[in-house]
């Protein structure tokens, strides 16, 4: 395995000795395994083979041209397709026939291409809606306001804050979600996402749209949140200094088929990936 | 003095209109539907509270807790089998298979009950037991009102009150709010969405249970068609206030209660219900989302 690197103040440094990512578990006994997986549309076959496994504190890429089948990936993951082949293995634990609120609490949480969030909602309540299945009252005590509901929700309270500080957002706690700038919806998108208590961590073009300084704080923060959260994160990405500078393994896909996998460096200079995105030499 | 008692009459008429108005609005916000069946589940209640008084004995309120629970568990069940097999399936065909379980519930009524209409015992009654009617009286007797009026106003405003508290202050509320702005971001967010419609059909049909109760303690009598024109009436007042939101359905029933009341007083009683819904076509002329409701461009 190549060198890890984080990103800090601007450049890759390299990771120092005591490794930030623990030794123990990574490459071990993977958070994700998929075999075999596929799914067809009718006679178009979307995604075909997809052969992965991700350590648990990985940050893995996923990379490829437009309409290679990359979102088709993840909505397969967290299961809002039901793959035609193949199996998915999240923590050792086979999700077949599961659904995507199961998918959820089974740790796989996501973020989305397009912006999905609660737009009518508070910033504060998006999150807590990804708190949903930790807080437990039941509806009597909730419409009475028991004491347990007024201590959950101060815990929910809590927690939503705690988690917006991670992009310094708990200053937004109380406004609209659908009012907040473009960054800042698809930074509480990550949160909302975190909320859920993830083991796996889906990033759906994290960076799409943002300038450059932008994406080099979010680099920082998704790295901070493995870090914190010690958790996997997946991301598909077409802003490739970020790709290049964070993922540990970048995987590439091209036609719904993996035409690559392995480290920057081997994607870099890999022949096939060149051809895919730039098409053949003459 | 008159026109006060003309009002409060709307008033009260109208806080049943806005209860039937909250089923529907609840279930179009959440599961993006409109339940014709939803006036057909009034009746049903209203049938089950007469038959628990007349049959079994039971005190009215007693009649009406078992009426929610039966059309609590109807409600359930309809949405269980007609609706969730369609969760995929064109808004149209979702429409009419709600007119098709409207009709369903009327005549299975029909062959239960029988065409004929039911006295049925007001929950409060019109008279005490002196025989005196059951009213209070302001202004010197200028101006009486029944009990049954405030009671179904008083009912009207607790259960406004408590729906908005549980859906903007408890989690299943908020899972409620999640679903009805984005089910597959709420499904991927751990939300439960099956489940969470089901509760809503069940709350959209206890509410349609207490509105059964009370709207056939003003009519005094039950035939399986009764719940049918308070039920688009009901359904105009949720559009009218703005489909989907609840405090719409609120201002839309109480509105239409009062427009109803004054119509007959004033203008006409057979024209009352032509002069409704043509403040309805006004108002949509003018403002296409409603009252309260919100404008949402279609997304291309």
């Amino acid at each position: 395995m190549a060198e890890k690197k984080v990103f800090e103040k601007g450049k890759m440094v390299p990771v120092p000795s005591v490794s930030i990512i623990p030794e123990r578990d990574l490459g071990k006994t993977p958070i994700l395994e998929c075999s075999h997986l596929g799914i067809d549309f009718g006679g178009l076959t979307a995604v075909n083979e997809f052969n992965i496994t991700v350590g648990r504190t990985e940050i893995a890429g996923l990379i490829g041209p437009n309409g290679a089948g990359k979102t088709t990936v993840f909505n397969l993951l967290t299961k809002v397709y039901q793959p035609t082949r193949g199996t998915i293995l999240l923590d050792g634990i086979d999700t077949h026939g599961k659904n995507p609120a199961q998918i959820n609490r089974m740790g796989i949480a996501r973020t989305f291409q397009n912006i999905r969030l609660f737009n009518n909602l508070s910033v504060e309540d998006n999150v807590k809606i990804g708190l949903h299945n930790q807080e437990k009252y039941s509806m009597v005590s909730g419409i009475l306001r028991l004491p347990k509901y007024w201590r959950q929700e101060k815990a929910a309270h809590q927690r939503a804050l705690e988690l917006l500080s991670i992009f310094d957002m708990q200053h937004m706690a109380n406004y609209q979600a659908g009012s907040l700038p473009y960054g800042a919806q698809r930074r509480l998108e990550i949160v909302r996402a975190l909320a859920t208590n993830p083991s796996l961590l889906l990033l759906d073009e994290p960076a799409a749209g943002m300038n450059p300084s932008e994406t080099a704080e979010l680099m920082e923060n998704i790295v901070k949140i493995r870090d914190t959260f010690q958790i996997a994160i997946m991301l598909i990405e077409h802003d490739m200094s970020l790709v290049m500078g964070i993922c540990e393994g970048i995987c590439v896909l091209n036609f719904g088929q993996i035409i690559a996998k392995g480290t920057a460096e081997e994607i870099q200079s890999n022949p096939t990936v060149i051809e895919a995105y730039l098409g053949k030499q003459q | 003095m008159e026109f006060l008692s003309y009002l409060i009459s709307g008033i009260s008429l109208g806080s049943v209109y806005a209860i039937i108005a909250l089923g529907y609005t609840m279930v179009y916000g959440i599961a993006k539907m409109l339940n014709f069946a939803h006036g057909d589940v009034i009746m049903v209640g209203g049938y089950v509270s007469f038959c628990a008084v007349s049959y079994l004995g039971l005190p009215g309120w007693l009649s009406v807790v078992l009426a929610m629970a039966v059309c609590t568990a109807l409600g359930v069940v309809i949405e269980g089998l007609a609706y969730k097999p369609l969760r995929q399936a064109t808004s149209l065909a979702v429409l009419i298979t709600a007119i098709g379980v409207s009709y369903f519930l009327q005549n299975a009524a029909q062959l239960i009950w029988g065409a004929s209409p039911k006295g049925y015992t007001p929950l409060i009654p019109t008279t005490n037991a002196q025989g005196e009617p059951n009213t209070l009286r302001l202004f010197g007797g200028q101006l009486s009102i029944s009990y049954i009026s405030l009671f179904t106003m008083g009912a009207c405003i607790v259960i406004m009150v408590l729906l908005t508290l549980f859906t903007n202050r408890t989690k299943l509320g908020k899972a409620m709010r999640a679903c009805s702005e984005d089910k597959g971001a709420a499904q991927l967010m751990g939300i439960n969405v099956n489940a969470t419609i089901s509760l809503t059909f069940a709350i959209g049909s206890a509410l349609a249970a207490v509105a059964g109760g009370l709207l056939c303690s003003f009519t005094t009598s039950l035939m399986p068609t009764t719940g049918s024109m308070p039920g688009i009436k009901a359904f105009t007042a949720a559009v009218f206030g703005g489909i989907g939101s609840i405090p719409g359905a609120f201002l839309g029933g109480i509105l239409l209660g009062v427009i109803e009341s004054l119509a007959k007083a004033y203008i006409s009683t057979q024209l009352a219900n032509a002069i409704l819904f043509a403040v309805l076509i006004i108002v949509l002329l003018v403002k296409p989302s409603g009252l309260l409701g919100k404008y949402v461009p279609e997304k291309v």
